[in-house]
């Protein structure tokens, strides 16, 4: 019972880092732009919650109203001013510009909270939990964790896959320059997908921020789990990467139950062993890692 | 037709040639000032310049884009102490030895990270340091999370130890740069640029992409894996959270990207700014941080080149002629 | 009354110029043909009059307004769209799909997805499929069809029969009958002649990317076009 208990915590821990790679493989999909700061946002999205509820004392869930559209915004920017500019010239000065702005965020909350660690408190969710009988039981929040993290996916899963946008987005993926023979704005495109992938993982830094405590520098972790999910999952499959996450998640919560140290470890050697089996992920749609 | 002649040497790599005579003579002059302040710095500078060399040789020239070069540091900070404290090796040939130690790590750990192409390479490589690092932290032999500390230099004379790590540390600097200049300068540096202009034409004249890479990739992790062992020779004292540091290769890719990118002088500018930055800053804490990532991301915006880059195009300096150039006589 | 008005265009690849100050005028309802030999600039005159290049000097005007500093996206907005060269089929949208790309700006007019379909009934039979999966033939239908779905005033129809059968080319030739019959504008670049002039109202020749003839196809004898076609 109790390795079960810890498979079905792995379960529930993966959909939230589900959540964080689908925004990571969202841009990747649509402009080939690998965001080495994607953790360090949702850790930024975190601290504004945390300025909001300590403004108008309020619950951190109702917070992501305003913290999910500011982080959209700034993700339209940031693309609009800086990374579009950077597309087309190879990966290597994106890279390079996203890891610039994951080490200014990173200092930058340093010196604004302080290198003491936070935690949103929703007001007894986190703690509640439903028995399911024979002594097992779930976390309710690690289950709206979980249901909100399917229920996103679903939803892009729907724009992605039926509407104008969606389709605009794989057009721009293919082929850019046809696409704006087709009166798509790919640079407004791009912005949209940022703010897109920005808007996600706000709510995946505000969820994370619930269940665990986090300090400036906890982001490089995040930006690799979700990495992590979305190469286990294969790229370009929006439910691959639901089960990367979740392989992740179990890998992490039974390395830990076996020994304290190597929840973390567990979960990194588990993504070699599939890069190493399975290159191209366990859920690829026919395309490589590289592609 | 007249006869064209081919050339590398510049009027400003004989000017180059003549400072750095200049300032291999105030090297050997430090020593004998006494000052262990300076000495200490000068090993710092040396180490991140080496560092600086070795990421610009994999990012610059191969377009291998690693985020995790913080494993060589790693590695061979605690080879060192493994290699002298549990080994009985003395500790400065050991500094060279975990190069070696780096380097052999780095093959198993290429064909891993080599599946990986472009923007997801430079995530990889960070996963990786990452497990090198956990593994380490969680290794009872070398200290788990507190780290350990390098005993075997104890017995010896505190002149004597920090002049031979001063000695190791200008002797691994100037290595390094001559090293990096004559494998640019050689046939494996050719195909290597080549590479980097066009990967599909290189191939069809026979360059071997897959090797070049790799060979690059095993030097620079040599290179990496010996400052690793140099800076924790110098600081004695290692802990896996420090040595596996995310911020040995935020510093590098700074200071190469403000310096300049695929040339072998921006390295060299770009560690004496960040030495400057660092001084006049220091009081700053982690604004220091936020500045530097600014100017790398203005960099990459306004000047890719860096700083070097703009001084070249201005005045059409090169210190180390990499390059040939086709000359008519006359 | 002149929809497309171009005035000594030209235009470059990098250090390559390929148009030197070319200037024609098309009518709306007209057909108009754009010969040349390989290399002669008309691929290059339909993407820089597209916005997929920019032209280094000159004047572009349609429908009366000037084309400069709008970019390929806003042109298609205005009505001006462009079947590119080699089809361009986005592989990983569906037949139908690739259809709906063409009328993501959503202009008004007489082209739906069910008179595309109509006019290329294979697009409705072989909707599902992926669009690359279309024969050569099929898939220069489906770029034609996801060009009308933007309903545009001007379509510019770049090598419409490259690499074709005759049968094929025939047919598609009978659909621009149509295109017209529905009073769109084309301007159709073509390196074999015979089938577009039968068509076209008028014809531009381009040489070496100059315009080196104009005129009315009935009326232009056959040593005149091979002179202005091959330069001799």
């Amino acid at each position: 019972m109790a390795w079960l208990d810890t498979v079905l915590q792995g379960v529930l821990l993966g959909g939230l880092y589900a959540l964080f790679a689908t925004g990571l493989s969202l841009i990747f999909g649509v402009m080939r732009l690998v965001n080495l700061a994607h953790g360090d946002f949702s850790i930024l999205a975190a601290f504004l919650a945390v300025v909001a509820v300590g403004t108008w004392s309020i619950n951190p869930l109702l917070a992501l109203v305003v913290v999910a559209p500011l982080m959209a915004a700034l993700g339209y920017a940031l693309q609009w001013l800086v990374l579009d500019r950077l597309l087309g010239r190879g990966m290597l000065p994106a890279v390079l510009v996203t890891f610039g702005f994951s080490v200014i965020i990173q200092n930058g909350l340093l010196e604004l909270f302080s290198a003491d660690s936070r935690r949103l408190n929703p007001g007894g969710i986190e703690t509640a939990s439903l028995a399911l009988g024979g002594g097992l039981a779930v976390g309710w929040f690690s289950l709206l964790t979980f249901a909100v993290a399917v229920l996103l996916l679903a939803a892009l899963h729907l724009l992605i896959g039926r509407s104008a946008i969606g389709r605009a987005f794989r057009a721009t993926s293919d082929d850019d320059a046809t696409a704006a023979l087709m009166g798509i704005d790919t640079r407004r495109l791009h912005g949209l997908a940022m703010a897109l992938s920005l808007a996600i993982v706000a709510v995946a830094g505000v969820f994370l921020g619930i269940r665990t405590t986090f300090t400036f520098s906890s982001g490089p972790d995040r930006l690799l789990f979700a990495f992590e999910a979305v190469i286990i999952g294969g790229l370009g499959s929006l439910w691959g990467t639901l089960v990367g996450g979740v392989i992740l998640g179990v890998a992490q919560t039974v390395g830990a139950k076996l020994s304290p140290g190597w929840g973390v470890l567990t979960g990194h050697l588990v993504f070699l062993a599939v890069l190493l089996l399975r290159p191209s992920g366990l859920f690829a749609p026919s395309r490589r890692v590289d592609s | 037709m007249s006869a064209l002649t081919v050339e590398r040497a510049t009027w400003a790599s004989r000017i180059g040639f003549a400072c750095a005579l200049a300032a291999m003579a105030a090297l050997v002059a430090v020593p004998f000032t006494g000052n262990a302040g300076l000495m200490r710095m000068i090993v710092e500078l040396t180490a991140l310049l080496v560092l600086a060399q070795m990421w610009n040789l994999l990012a610059g020239y191969a377009g291998l884009v690693s985020i995790g070069q913080q494993a060589y540091v790693g590695v061979g900070g605690y080879a060192l102490i493994v290699l002298a404290d549990d080994l009985g090796v003395n500790p400065f040939l050991a500094v060279p030895l975990a190069g070696l130690v780096a380097a052999t790590l780095a093959l198993p750990t290429a064909l891993v990270v080599f599946r990986f192409r472009g923007g997801y390479f430079a995530v990889g490589t960070w996963a990786v340091a990452e497990v090198y690092r956990l593994l380490v932290a969680n290794t009872d032999a070398l200290g788990r999370g507190t780290g350990r500390t390098l005993k075997a230099v104890f017995p010896l004379a505190r002149e004597t130890r920090e002049l031979g790590t001063y000695a190791l540390a200008v002797a691994i600097g100037l290595a390094a740069i001559g090293a990096v200049y004559f494998y640019l300068r050689s046939r494996q540096g050719l195909g290597l640029m080549a590479i980097r202009d066009s990967e599909p034409a290189s191939e069809s004249l026979g360059v071997d992409v897959f090797r070049t890479k790799l060979a690059v990739y095993l030097i620079a992790a040599f290179g990496t894996g010996l400052t690793g062992a140099l800076i924790y020779l110098n600081l004695l004292r290692i802990s896996p959270d420090a040595a596996f540091s995310i911020n040995w290769t935020a510093y590098t890719l700074f200071i190469v990207v403000i310096g300049g990118l695929g040339t072998l002088e921006g390295p060299l500018l770009g560690t004496l700014l960040f030495f400057a930055f660092r001084e006049v800053l220091a009081d700053y804490g982690a604004w220091y941080m936020i500045l530097l990532g600014l100017l790398a991301v203005i960099a990459m915006l306004r000047f890719p080149q860096g700083l070097w880059g703009l001084v070249a195009a201005r005045w059409g300096i090169h210190v180390f002629p990499v390059r040939r150039r086709v000359r008519r006589p006359g | 009354m002149t929809l497309l008005a171009v005035r000594e265009l030209s235009a470059s690849y990098g250090d390559f110029q390929a148009l030197f100050g070319v200037s024609l005028e098309v009518a709306e309802g007209e057909l108009v043909a754009v010969i040349g030999a390989n290399g002669a600039g008309k691929s290059t005159l339909l993407r820089a009059l597209a916005g997929a290049l920019p032209a280094a000097r000159g004047r572009v005007e349609f429908a009366g307004r000037s084309l400069e500093g709008r970019a390929a996206a806003g042109r298609v907005a205005l009505g001006l769209v462009l079947v590119p060269e080699g089809r361009r089929i986005f592989p990983s949208l569906s037949v139908e799909e690739n259809l709906r790309v063409g009328a993501y700006r959503g202009r008004p007019g007489p082209w739906t997805l069910a008179r595309v379909q109509a006019l290329f009934p294979i697009l409705r039979e072989r909707a599902r499929e992926p669009g690359t999966n279309l024969s050569g033939g099929e898939q220069q239908m489906l770029a034609i069809g996801r060009g009308l779905m933007a309903n545009p005033r001007l379509l510019l129809v770049d090598e419409i029969s490259l690499g074709l059968a005759p049968l094929v080319v025939k047919h598609l030739y009978e659909a621009l009958a149509t295109i017209r019959a529905e009073s769109t504008t084309l301007i159709v670049v073509e390196q074999d002649v015979s089938q577009v002039l039968a068509l076209a109202q008028r014809v531009y020749c381009l040489r070496k990317g100059a315009v080196s003839l104009e005129g009315v196809p009935a009326r232009l004898g056959r040593a005149q076009l091979a002179a202005a076609y091959f330069g001799t």
